[in-house]
């Protein structure tokens, strides 16, 4: 079937949803223009800045850059779902406790780029959360908070602060 | 921007996707992650995408009679995890973390990125580098092309516009296999300015088979064949100075062509030093 629009199941944060979809929506639109879920951001719209990072049956890709048509039987999480299950809660709170985010416009992506590189467990030295956290891009904190938290959360997760 | 419209069909099979190339002004879809980005700026607008990704089998690792088979749908980061690369093909290996950032390579495709055939990009010169090939599937049945013919152009491959890459291999790494890698970039996971990909076969005194492939220095990946001769007998020194007669960069919006000459050389007594370690 060559059409433009085609209709798709997608189970968003554990919900599925059915929708009807044009061809050249992008997952990040779709997410937030036919859902409302409106945490996952639009930056470049070219998959530079990373603030449309959503996570694509488990591994964080770039909303801009992967088509809705092409998540038809997918699972996807975003920034909500995460904040909903309280599978970053701790990471949400260093990153409070730490200041590492000042407009926020980042966050939600800068957040699921860590949790993929937390949840692969031990703790990651400075230079392997810069290179993980290398495609988001954050023009507030000069991300020195943004690695101390990542870094506190990774000590904390496996144990080796108290 | 937002991509100008267009229809969209999913191949069920290679045979299917082929068969959809048919239709005017078709492009095939794999990782997209270079051509979702010329959509959404309006820099391509094709009538149809042709989505390759779920086609069963394309996305295997196998060693199989002394070579490193890749299919086409491998992921970036798919190959970085597996051991089979890591020991088969260490300068795949070694290049990978280079490729973008890791939400790209959770999505971007091996196959993809050789048909993009993006000058700057890593793979195409390990392929060059490695001696490798690839399978590809058309209309007219199925062939297979050795890295050294694949890239004509800039973003210009043998691929027709009705075939379909199924799959690249390479020469499984042996204990002998020597390789380097390096790259300038100005920040990390961008495309570098300069870069060398580099494999050999260590004999007693020298090295045998020695092929370097530069990236962002032209059209293609650009072998070095005046310093392969020069470093394969031991000579840094002259292999670095071969290099001003090897490649003539075009000077770009990042650098000149004879800074490009310069890091060139850089690059060369970095990958000379790692092609003197076992890989």
């Amino acid at each position: 079937m060559s059409e433009r629009f085609h209709d798709v199941t997608v189970t968003v944060n554990g919900e599925e949803v059915r929708e009807r979809v044009d061809a050249r929506t992008t997952l990040v639109d779709f997410l937030r223009e036919e859902l409302g879920l409106t945490g996952s951001h639009v930056g470049c719209e070219h998959g530079v800045c990373g603030a449309c990072s959503v996570r694509l049956d488990g591994a964080v890709v770039r909303g801009c850059l992967t088509l809705a048509v092409q998540c038809d039987g997918a699972h996807v999480d975003t920034i909500e779902g995460v904040s909903d299950t309280g599978e970053i809660a701790d990471l949400q709170r260093a990153f409070v406790e730490r200041n590492a985010l000042q407009c926020g416009f980042c966050t939600p992506g800068m957040l699921l780029s860590a949790q993929e590189l937390l949840a692969a467990g031990g703790v990651p030295g400075r230079a392997t959360i810069r290179a993980h956290l290398s495609g988001n891009y954050c023009r507030c904190t000069g991300y020195q908070a943004i690695v101390d938290a990542v870094e506190a959360v990774a000590k904390a997760r496996s144990g080796t602060t108290p | 921007m937002k991509p100008a419209p267009f229809a969209y069909a999913k191949a069920r099979s290679v045979a299917h996707a082929i068969e959809l190339l048919a239709h005017d002004d078709a492009r095939l879809l794999a990782g997209g992650q270079s051509l979702i980005a010329t959509l959404n700026m309006r820099l391509s607008h094709p009538a149809l995408l042709v989505d390759l990704n779920g086609v069963a089998g394309l996305d295997r690792i196998a060693s199989k009679n002394g070579h490193l088979e890749l299919g086409a749908l491998v992921r970036h980061a798919q190959a970085e995890r597996s051991a089979e690369v890591a020991r088969g093909a260490p300068l795949i290996a070694l290049a990978l973390p280079h490729i973008g950032h890791p939400a790209i390579r959770n999505r971007g495709t091996i196959g993809g990125s050789l048909a993009f055939a993006d000058p700057a990009a890593e793979l195409p010169a390990c392929l060059v580098a490695l001696a490798g090939e690839l399978d590809i599937s058309g209309a007219n049945g199925q062939r297979t092309i050795r890295a050294d013919d694949f890239f004509k152009g800039l973003f210009e491959t043998a691929l027709a516009p009705r075939d379909v890459l199924t799959a690249i291999r390479v020469p499984a790494a042996t204990a002998e296999t020597r390789v380097g890698f390096a790259e300038f970039a100005r920040r990390h996971g961008d495309y570098a300015i300069v870069g060398l990909a580099a494999c050999a076969r260590a004999e007693s005194k020298r090295l045998g088979d020695l092929r370097l492939a530069y990236f962002g220095v032209g059209a293609t990946p650009v072998r070095a064949r005046r310093a392969e001769r020069a470093l394969a007998e031991g000579d840094l020194g002259a292999a670095v100075g071969a290099l001003a007669q090897d490649l003539d960069p075009p000077s770009d919006v990042h650098a000149t062509g004879a800074v490009k000459t310069h890091l060139a050389g850089v690059l060369l007594r970095r990958v000379a030093r790692q092609l003197g370690q076992p890989s």
